[in-house]
């Protein structure tokens, strides 16, 4: 077993280190301050392939591992939360299921300029009664002709209103499962502009204030047959799929916003004197550097190995379940610290790990909350 | 057309400078990255392929280690690497090193060779116009702009209070500034390519035309007498005085500090 | 190579537009201790075209003989021809040291003609002296004795090394402007003057001057500037900005400040110092009015020189100061400003 990254993956990190330096830190106050969506960011990203990491090349792609984009979500996030969400919605929840169940011309047509970064990509599948529970979905889907027919809405989306491509999956029948009959779901490609498409609210949040997350409406919005993602009736089964893949981003996430938190702390213990002396030097404070640290390399170990069994197994929904809860409970422990460790300084916004708390919170709630983690981890212990 | 471009793996100095507890340098502990200078040199190499079409082949002299930079540059969109390496080249001052280059740039085609104007690590602006001087071809140095027409190129050449539009015929070396342009980043995608592809790797037996008198530690004209870091500094003097002796006492120290 | 032969120490006297720069003034300041020390003359090299009347100005700035190479092919800086003038000069007379200004010309012109006649070149030098290589005697080496010690920074100023060029000559270094000491003109001083043409014969290497644009001042980016006059609350309102203003501009150097400043609304955010600010490392950085808070320090503490002016002596900005006084800020900036004009207009003149 080796622990060390190639040194394609060093190269990598060093680049998406000195992206997320020079392109996102100056931005990240003012992005979370006026909940502006980081355009001009997503334009430099799409044009260094950030959008397409672990897009084939024959796909407009980068080519890379799981790995290379899960440390791309990392290293943003360090420095911004909702940088990082933006591309691990967009890759992980919409490029994912394209490329893994689209066909060739929804592949030429979709995956191709969203792995360009020419389209930005979302993911629709909350509703205001159904989050973790997919079978409590409303949004239903007729087929009349040669189009299908959507009603309904989805809530909570990432990417919301500024993405142009969207995976939204809707009711198409019922089954009988085991004598119980049980509402068929689908998934579908829906391109921004279609006529009854439309945007509700934009939600005001606690964190990731630049990530635009709106509720989406479908009233009698027609899209082509052909835009039926996958075989009919497997949207469950591609939802879920699409989700282990999306709580590697969300790990990764997790981890940068931790791993940020912990960088500005260490940096601010050695500088701050209290009593004459810097606070790095106190006891109590070294010891909770060295919590957090070890927790903070243990969170980037569970989040790299899913990364890897991403790339070499067929399912690992423990392990990115794994990752997640982990990770998630750490970046919400260790901003907390940081904040603590800050002092006053910690709970004024010019200084980053205060919002850095407030973005941790969400990776322990979107994307399958901490709780729907330990369910998928549990289940696969006691089947 | 084809352009070689020299890159120089250099500790980052900007990005924190590390020192042991008795206050020298900590080298090992400070990153590497490729000399802005170069780094704008090839991303001027970069746009005239571009814009023109080129062959961008980087050359590097130094450790097995600055293949790194290779890596990077070709991460970038250069299309060769050469590592020159060899025991007997080390130690080399900027004479030594630009005999060692020109004797690795012989055995390549070239219309243009650009170098950055100098390296964060010696800042001597040296090494550059010598290697015109070594390979007899004009050099336009502290370039920030340049343009190709024909079979010449174009360089605004900067000075302290002026600049010059000069026009040289190719072959020519150019050295570029930092302000000359804002490199591209690497891509994802561009990296792993990068080390797929081969690096070729020159010793001294690969120098063209250049004498083992010349080269490495032992044909370095100039010789270190003496060297030390600077030591860290922490608090200074304070004094308190009346205004006038006040001002006395600065005016003194700046003139100590040839600041004024 | 016989280094004997090589005899004086020779400056090459930059000139743009026929006029002399101020480097070739202090390079002859220099080269006058070290001609004294090897007890031999100084030579300055004039290259340029119509330049010979600029000879008496050297003389008076301590040049004993001048060597004028005037030729049309000089009129403005190209390398080719003012290389070729040079290596010819050093042929022809041979000095033992030779230098240069550190400037956009010198560190230009220093390297390809240290490569034509294959000896060394000491870059960006700010102490020469004469000395012995090596510095200690050393068993089973000859110590060579009226050796032309270099010393420079490198690594961005971390560094200091001591450079020697024991066999080859000339010794050549360029020399930063600003940092050698000219001397009082001597008015009426004449010196030897002799003129040289190599002869130049326009080949590839003379690349053709399309246009010389002259540049106007812009404002400087704090990052970038090398002298910088920092304000803080102590100031104590935007208006009295002025007295640092009128610092900074005596001394060529930009107006920056604390966050408290940009806070109050009396300065731009683009002005400011620290760890929410921007990071700076000026060769000079006054602090005025600013008592030091650990995220202001945190952006100016690798400033070469660091003065601060305040008021309250336990301010933390005197543990990071080279030079601190503790006075009125009021009181000590107007005078500073003028003494140091006075300073200024008295080594100008």
């Amino acid at each position: 077993m080796d622990f060390t990254l190639s040194k394609e993956h060093e190269m990598a990190r060093a680049l998406f280190k000195e992206f997320a330096e020079k392109e996102v830190k100056p931005l990240a106050q003012e992005v979370d301050e006026t909940e502006v969506f980081p355009r001009e960011t997503v334009e430099k990203m799409a044009k260094l392939g950030f959008l397409g990491i672990p897009v084939p090349k024959e796909y407009g792609g980068q080519g890379c591992d799981p790995l290379t984009y899960a440390m791309c979500v990392e290293e943003l996030s360090k420095v911004c939360g909702t940088t990082g969400v933006i591309v691990s919605a967009h890759t992980s929840l919409c490029c994912d299921p394209i490329m893994t169940y689209g066909t060739e011309e929804q592949k030429q047509k979709y995956l191709v300029p969203l792995a360009k970064g020419e389209k930005l990509g979302a993911f629709g599948l909350t509703e205001p009664g159904a989050g973790t529970d997919a079978q409590g979905q409303q949004t239903k889907a007729v087929l009349d002709g040669e189009e299908w027919v959507l009603n309904g809405s989805k809530c909570f989306i990432t990417n919301g209103k500024e993405a142009d491509v969207y995976v939204i999956f809707a009711i198409t029948g019922t089954v009988e499962k085991r004598g119980r009959l049980q509402k068929e779901i689908s998934a579908f490609i829906v391109e921004k502009g279609t006529p009854g498409f439309t945007f509700g609210t934009k939600e005001k949040k606690m964190g990731i204030r630049g990530s635009s997350t709106y509720e989406l409406i479908f009233t009698d919005c027609r899209i082509p047959k052909e835009n039926l993602l996958g075989q009919q009736g497997k949207g469950f089964n591609i939802a879920m799929h699409t989700l282990d893949g999306g709580r590697i981003g969300i790990a990764s996430q997790a981890l940068g916003l931790a791993e940020g938190a912990l960088d500005n702390t260490i940096a601010y213990v050695k500088e701050r004197k209290q009593f004459g002396r810097a606070i790095g030097a106190f006891q109590n404070t070294q010891f909770q550097l060295a919590d957090m640290a070890t927790k903070v390399e243990a969170a980037q170990l569970l989040v790299y190995k899913a990364a890897m069994a991403k790339a070499t197994q067929k399912v690992y929904s423990v392990e990115a379940a794994k990752a997640k809860l982990y990770a998630a409970e750490v970046a919400m422990e260790v901003t907390t610290k940081a904040v603590q460790l800050h002092g006053g300084y910690g709970y004024i916004r010019e200084y980053d790990v205060e919002r850095m708390m407030r973005d941790a919170k969400i990776t322990e709630i979107y994307e399958g909350t901490s709780e729907v983690q330990r369910m998928v981890i549990s289940g696969a212990l006691l089947k | 057309m084809k352009i070689v471009v020299c890159v120089k793996q250099v500790p980052d100095t900007a990005g924190g400078v590390k020192f042991n507890p008795d206050g020298t340098l900590d080298r090992g502990a400070m990153l590497t990255i490729m000399n802005p200078d170069d780094k704008a040199g090839l991303e001027a190499a970069l746009r005239l392929k571009d814009q023109y079409g080129a062959e961008v082949t980087v050359v590097t002299m130094g450790l097995p280690k600055a293949e790194e930079v290779l890596r990077e540059a070709m991460a970038m969109g250069a299309d060769k690497g050469v590592l020159v390496t060899d025991r007997v080249l080390g130690g080399a001052d900027t004479w030594a090193t630009s005999t060692t280059l020109a004797g690795a740039i012989r055995n390549l085609e070239y219309d243009l060779i650009i170098t950055g104007r100098q390296a964060i690590d010696g800042d001597t602006a040296q090494v550059g116009p010598q290697i015109s001087e070594h390979l007899d071809i004009p050099v336009i140095s502290y370039a920030q702009d340049i343009k190709i027409e024909g079979d010449s190129v174009v360089v605004e050449r900067q000075y302290e209070d002026r600049y010059h539009v000069v026009k040289a015929k190719m072959p020519c070396l150019i050295t570029a500034l930092s302000e000359l342009n804002e490199p591209r980043y690497m891509t994802p995608g561009g990296i792993f390519d990068a080390y797929k592809q081969e690096i070729t790797v020159w010793g001294r037996a690969d120098l063209k035309d250049v004498d083992d008198a010349n080269l490495g530690l032992k044909g370095s004209p100039t010789k270190i007498a003496k060297a030390s870091d600077k030591v860290r500094k922490g608090a200074g003097e304070k004094v308190s005085l009346d205004p006038d002796e006040s001002v006395s006492y600065i005016v003194d120290k700046l003139k100590v500090k040839h600041v004024i | 190579m016989n280094l004997e032969e090589y005899k004086g120490v020779y400056v090459f006297a930059q000139q743009v537009d026929n006029e002399i720069s101020s480097i070739a003034f202090e390079l002859l300041g220099k080269a006058k201790d070290l001609a004294k020390d090897l007890n031999t003359d100084v030579t300055a090299v004039l290259l340029g075209s119509g330049v010979k009347a600029l000879a008496d100005q050297l003389a008076e700035y301590g040049a004993d003989k001048v060597i004028v190479v005037d030729d049309p092919e000089l009129k403005d800086y190209r390398t080719e021809p003012y290389a070729h003038a040079l290596s010819s000069v050093i042929n022809q007379y041979k000095p033992e040291i030779m230098l240069v200004g550190a400037t956009a010309i010198g560190r230009d012109l220093g390297p390809r003609v240290s490569a034509r006649v294959a000896t060394g070149l000491t870059a960006d030098c700010t102490v020469l002296e004469i000395g012995d290589f090596p510095l200690q005697a050393v068993p089973g080496q000859e110590q060579l004795h009226n050796q032309l010690l270099m010393t420079r920074p490198a690594f961005g100023g971390n560094t200091i090394a001591t450079i020697a060029c024991p066999y080859n000559r000339p010794q050549m270094a360029t020399v930063r402007a600003g940092v050698m000491q000219k001397i009082d003109p001597i008015k009426g001083a004449k010196a030897n003057v002799e003129e040289f043409n190599p002869g130049f014969t326009p080949d590839n290497k003379y690349v053709e001057i399309l246009d010389i644009v002259k540049s106007v001042a812009e404002t400087v980016d704090i990052m970038d500037a090398k002298i910088l006059v920092s304000g803080g609350r102590g100031v104590g309102s935007p208006e009295n900005f002025k007295i640092l203003e009128d610092l900074a501009e005596v001394l060529g150097g930009t107006v920056s400040c604390s966050r408290a400043v940009v806070d109050s609304g009396w300065k731009p955010k683009d002005l400011q110092v620290g760890q929410t600010g921007k990071t700076v490392r000026p060769n000079v950085y006054f602090a005025i009015g600013i008592s030091g808070a650990i995220q202001h320090v945190a952006g100016m503490e690798e400033s070469d020189i660091i003065v601060a002016i305040n008021k309250d002596a336990d301010a933390p900005i005197f543990d990071v100061a080279d030079y601190g006084v503790v006075g009125d800020l009021n009181k000590i900036v107007p005078k500073l400003t003028e003494a140091l004009k006075a300073e200024i207009a008295a080594a100008k003149a």
